[in-house]
């Protein structure tokens, strides 16, 4: 009797037997974190081609901020990237500033830095929750969660916001920062340096966790530079790209961190980066509230705003990345153009290239570490 | 491997150079603007911030606009200009439009950034407004690929030699282009 050829034996993909087929992921899949559609052709259980499909949750910031004053605008920044709402105030209120040459008092500097490390760390930790979430371990986001509650309190109490903070001003801050959050804080600091190392023993050094990302999914230093990949993604491939160290604003030089990274390129790589990011953002933190001192939290801003004819860049380092906003005035009270340069769009635009030949699980392993937020790409 | 503003600015002055003689190459960028042909029915008129910078290479203080070098090149120059950034080593941050209507061109704005040295560049180039045209940098950052269509998907701005030039974050009927002034929803 002839051998029939079972259905996992073809000769590759050569064989006219051979076939693939289109896998739709999204736009509403757990994984993917948001609307976020990927449509891969599958060879098998390998990965030929995956392209990110977006535009789903799209709302055209960028025109909003063509028809409304320069402050009016400030709120729908903190809706860009709703994890890193600080981090996106932060620089829209920075190019503005910097084009109406606005002196911002030390005080408000350091509210600033202090508020922007603790909402790092917040987005860290729904990172770790949810990446954790996807490769199926429950526990770690209900830890995660837990202290992040407290951080977010510390937060609501300050602007009255849990997520979509819009605390800063032109030239300051909406409000001082009282004594209560400033206790607060050192407490929460104190309270996370034990848990961080709970995490590590906990998941980060577990053999399961290790398997399923170490040399999954490597990125190297010259794909993020050919596709403009920031963040924990660059400085999980080796290189120390800090928008806080490579253009410095606020009170960040004053300020003692390092900039942690692995040279590993892989998902593990990327993980770690961020796991240590926790740590240097508490060590900043304290520093920041030992010398934070009183005085004003407002400097002198015109009533109306009108800002000089030209353009304005102003980049921070935000949770996922380089945030950068160019502001064009035309001399008039609404801006002429507002781009919101997002550090998630340059982050998956890399997501094909990475991703071919990659098996499905591993590639949803490396999306997660990527730290995507859907809202922040489409904008 | 850390660029030197010095040596940029001579390669693109070089760059700039070159392009003047022929002239096949439009008359846009480079020096002074284009005649203003400004439209009678436009309600949206700007005139000072629109004007072309008088000379293309302008080092600018960081501390003012956020970045060191700004470039203003011909259209059929931006190709070779992102060449010269790609072998110094540069990444690119971003790429977007801004659409002067009083002056009746598009302008298309490259940002680049450098992960080992702080230094920021800007690269621009003024389109007539009727056929916005531009060749692709996608062959030299792949990276441009998406941003080049969400300048499309805004302005309609063509990046010639494109390889997937569809509608990215409008919808996949869209045929309008929402932040041209004159877009009207």
């Amino acid at each position: 009797m002839i051998a029939q050829k079972d259905s996992f034996s073809t000769g590759g993909p050569g064989d006219p037997s051979h076939e693939t087929f289109v896998l739709n992921l999204g736009p509403q899949h757990p994984a993917a974190h948001g609307v976020l559609r990927v449509l891969m052709t599958m060879d098998g259980e390998w990965i030929q081609r995956a392209e990110p499909v977006i535009g789903y949750i799209h709302r055209m910031h960028e025109k909003m901020g063509e028809n409304r004053t320069w402050a009016k605008f400030l709120p729908n920044t903190s809706r860009i990237d709703y994890l890193s709402a600080m981090h996106y105030t932060h620089a829209f209120v920075g190019a503005v500033e910097r084009a109406a040459k606005i002196e911002v008092p030390l005080r408000a500097e350091y509210a600033r830095v202090i508020t922007s490390e603790l909402n790092r760390i917040s987005s860290h930790m729904v990172w770790w929750g949810a990446l954790l979430l996807d490769l199926g371990g429950f526990t770690p986001i209900l830890y995660a969660f837990d202290d992040r509650e407290k951080l977010l309190d510390l937060l609501e109490g300050l602007c009255g916001a849990r997520l979509t903070y819009c605390y800063y001003r032109f030239g300051g801050l909406y409000n001082d920062v009282d004594d209560a959050f400033l206790k607060g804080t050192r407490e929460f600091v104190q309270h996370m340096k034990p848990r961080l190392k709970m995490y590590r023993d906990l998941v980060t050094d577990n053999i399961i966790l290790r398997k399923r990302l170490t040399d999954i999914g490597p990125i190297s230093a010259e794909l993020c530079r050919r596709y403009g990949a920031t963040g924990p993604v660059i400085r999980g491939a080796g290189v120390a790209y800090d928008v806080r160290r490579a253009e410095p604003y606020s009170v960040y030089p004053k300020l003692d961190f390092k900039i942690p990274t692995y040279p590993q390129a892989d998902s593990m790589a990327r993980y770690l980066v961020r796991m240590d990011e926790m740590e240097q953002s508490l060590y900043i933190i304290e520093q920041a509230l030992d010398q934070i001192t009183e005085g004003p939290f407002m400097g002198k801003v015109p009533r109306v705003l009108k800002l000089p004819p030209g353009d304005t860049c102003y980049a921070v380092e935000a949770a996922r990345g380089r945030f950068m906003v160019r502001i064009v005035s035309d001399g008039k009270d609404i801006p002429y153009r507002v781009k919101l340069r997002t550090p998630s769009f340059s982050n998956l635009s890399l997501y094909e290239e990475a991703a071919k030949g990659m098996i499905l699980p591993d590639a949803l392993a490396m999306m997660g570490s990527l730290d995507l937020v859907i809202p922040d790409i489409d904008r | 491997m850390s660029p030197s503003l010095e040596q940029l600015t001579a390669q693109f002055t070089r760059l700039i150079a070159n392009a003047a003689p022929p002239a096949a190459v439009p008359a846009v960028g480079a020096g002074a603007p284009a005649t203003p042909a400004a439209t009678a029915s436009t309600p949206v008129a700007v005139a000072a911030p629109a004007a072309a910078p008088a000379s293309p290479i302008l080092a600018v203080d960081y501390a003012l606009k956020g970045y060191h070098l700004d470039v203003t090149v011909p259209a059929a120059q931006v190709v070779e200009s992102a060449q010269i950034l790609d072998r110094a080593g540069f990444c690119l941050d971003t790429i977007t439009g801004v659409d002067w209507l009083a002056q009746n061109e598009m302008e298309v704005v490259y940002d680049y950034l450098h992960f080992a040295s702080p230094l920021r560049i800007v690269v621009r180039t003024r389109l007539p407004r009727a056929t916005p045209e531009v060749a692709t940098i996608a062959g030299v950052f792949p990276g441009a690929n998406w941003h080049e269509r969400e300048t499309h998907d805004f302005f309609g701005i063509q990046f010639v030699g494109h390889p997937n030039l569809k509608p990215f974050l409008l919808p996949e009927d869209a045929d309008f282009h929402p932040l041209r002034k004159d877009y009207k929803p």
